[in-house]
């Protein structure tokens, strides 16, 4: 076991390493194996072909960040509103679908919540590559840990192990902020972690260009003793009002609940459709429309 | 002493900045979509730099294994040594494990192979389109850093903008609601499929000075699955090779060229 588990294992510094030859890429010695498709790991951390100028950040940065040059070639993908918040039933974790490249919507079917494991949840904001490959590693190494201590690792330690990955790539490019979420000894938990190192405890958190429209509904609805009902609607609801006020966020809304027994997917909802019809479907009870446009009209006839 | 040349003096009093820039567009459209119990996947052939076309056949859809097939669109160089690096990366399994990498595994793989190239990214669109363990058509697109997601359509390239809001009305049904009392299929046939295709490029290459040429469509039929309005087809060519498993076909149609 101790020697699967030392194949893995990150060597005792977290500087990264980059290889010159490009052939060092994924790695030799088991690279005909399967490694689950992580190939590039075997030194314990994975290696990066860096480019051979003055400033890898600068070139990465000319070719890459839309935000300074929308000309730019390669366009990565960004815009989102995830949100998490902890209550007296577990944890709520809802976001919404859209990726966008500048102002094309690049897709609309986005999986923005990556299910670590059955207790571990991660967001995604930021680069939608970074956030997917991370938190991927992240949960072979959450793995590791449950072999080597035989007892499911904490929120905080996870959520440790990614900061400090992240951090030592610190001025590199990569861009996430995302949430861990998830339910160990101490009880739920919710931790932010993202990409300039910061890593914060707390009860609610939203990340995203649409943060702020969510946090305005969620502020003001929220209670420690929240049932599961009410606590899945506000969710809902504040991924609705990002989706209805933010251009770069919409489509549709995932929910998650994560209890004692590990995470739950509630559902996902068209947020047009929450705009007329809201969650269950009836026509008129819509979060948006009939307090607007109908009221209006009954004005008018009046 | 005058200067041969006023270009020298002109440098002279001018800092001159220099980047290093190795990439370049190359225009043109792929597409994936995934049916029921097969997959379609296709792209033009021309390749241009600017406004010119370097050339009328550089194909930009490859057969990796018989149940999986890659398009590659975006930096032409870039592309060809992706498809490469990952065809050669499917042949070190096929030797350690004596069979083809299954199609889930297949798209796992390319997601590590770009972000392996996270800090120099592969200018890179891709689209896998195949046939899933369980015999069901699958569609994955990636971004080129290796972000990716399974769809059942996926357009990519200079024409994606014209072609992907059509896919997701003919496919998607989006923003059309079903007649009283029916219902929109969840799963479009074959032949219906193959249309679209065809009718995404022609339309494409009419509004998109860098789609044309030619158009190379590849099939991929499900274990087992008849061949039922496709055999017979112009243009059609099977390029499988084993007899007990998946099927692939290639349909190669002309463009217009202006």
């Amino acid at each position: 076991m101790n020697a699967i588990a030392s194949r893995f294992s990150s060597s005792s510094s977290f500087k990264p390493q980059s290889s010159l030859g490009e052939d060092e890429e994924y790695g030799s010695e088991y690279g005909w194996g399967s490694q689950a498709g992580f190939g590039n790991l075997t030194k314990g951390l994975p290696t990066f072909t860096m480019p051979q100028v003055q400033d890898p950040s600068a070139f990465l940065r000319l070719h890459t960040d839309d935000h300074a040059d929308p000309s730019c070639r390669i366009k990565i993908k960004h815009g989102t509103t995830t949100l998490a918040f902890r209550y007296q039933g577990g944890v709520i974790v809802c976001v919404d679908s859209r990726a966008t490249a500048g102002s094309y919507v690049a897709s609309g079917t986005v999986k923005k919540v990556i299910e670590i494991n059955p207790y571990l949840l991660g967001t995604m904001a930021g680069g939608a590559a970074d956030c997917q490959y991370w938190e991927t590693y992240l949960g072979m190494h959450c793995r590791l840990h449950e072999l080597r201590n035989r007892e499911r690792i904490s929120v905080a330690a996870a959520s440790k192990y990614l900061s400090n990955l992240v951090y030592s790539y610190k001025g590199m490019g990569l861009s996430m902020g995302t949430m861990i979420c998830g339910w160990d000894k101490t009880g739920p938990a919710v931790v932010y972690v993202d990409s300039d190192g910061t890593r914060l405890k707390g009860d609610l958190f939203s990340v995203g260009s649409g943060s702020t429209f969510a946090y305005g509904v969620l502020d003001q609805g929220y209670r420690w003793d929240l049932t599961d009902e009410e606590a899945l609607e506000l969710g809902r609801r504040s991924i609705y009002a990002a989706g209805h006020r933010d251009a770069f966020s919409g489509n549709t809304c995932n929910l998650y609940h994560v209890k004692e027994s590990g995470w739950d997917l509630i559902g996902n909802y068209d947020l047009s459709k929450l705009h007329y019809d809201g969650p269950q479907g009836i026509e008129g009870e819509g979060y948006g429309y009939e307090i607007r446009i109908g009221r209006a009209s009954e004005k008018v006839a009046a | 002493m005058p200067d041969m040349v006023n270009l020298s003096a002109h440098s002279q009093q001018h800092p001159q900045q220099r980047q290093f820039n190795p990439y370049t567009e190359n225009g043109g459209t792929i597409l994936a979509i995934a049916g029921a119990d097969f997959s379609v996947i296709a792209g033009d052939t021309r390749q241009s730099e600017g406004y010119s076309i370097q050339t009328r056949y550089a194909p930009k859809v490859f057969r990796l294994t018989d149940r999986a097939v890659l398009a590659v669109n975006g930096f032409a160089a870039d592309g060809n040594m992706f498809v490469k690096k990952v065809r050669q990366r499917l042949e070190w399994y096929r030797h350690a494990h004596a069979k083809d990498m299954p199609l889930r595994a297949i798209a796992r793989l390319i997601q590590t192979m770009l972000y392996s190239r996270r800090f120099f990214p592969f200018y890179v669109y891709n689209i896998l389109a195949g046939i899933e363990e369980d015999g069901s058509g699958a569609v994955y697109s990636f971004d080129p850093v290796g972000s990716y997601e399974r769809e059942a359509c996926r357009a990519a390239g200079a024409g994606q903008s014209l072609v992907q809001p059509f896919l997701d009305n003919q496919i998607y049904f989006k923003n059309q609601k079903a007649a009283h009392g029916t219902s929109h299929p969840a799963h479009l046939p074959l032949n219906t499929v193959l249309s679209l295709v065809i009718d995404s490029f022609t339309s494409a290459t009419e509004r998109h000075i860098e789609v044309g040429d030619g158009l190379e469509i590849y099939v991929v039929l499900s274990k087992g699955r008849p061949m039922h309005g496709l055999e017979g087809l112009r243009g059609m060519e099977e390029v499988t090779t084993t007899n007990d498993g998946e099927r692939v076909f290639v349909i190669r149609r002309d463009l217009k060229k202006d």
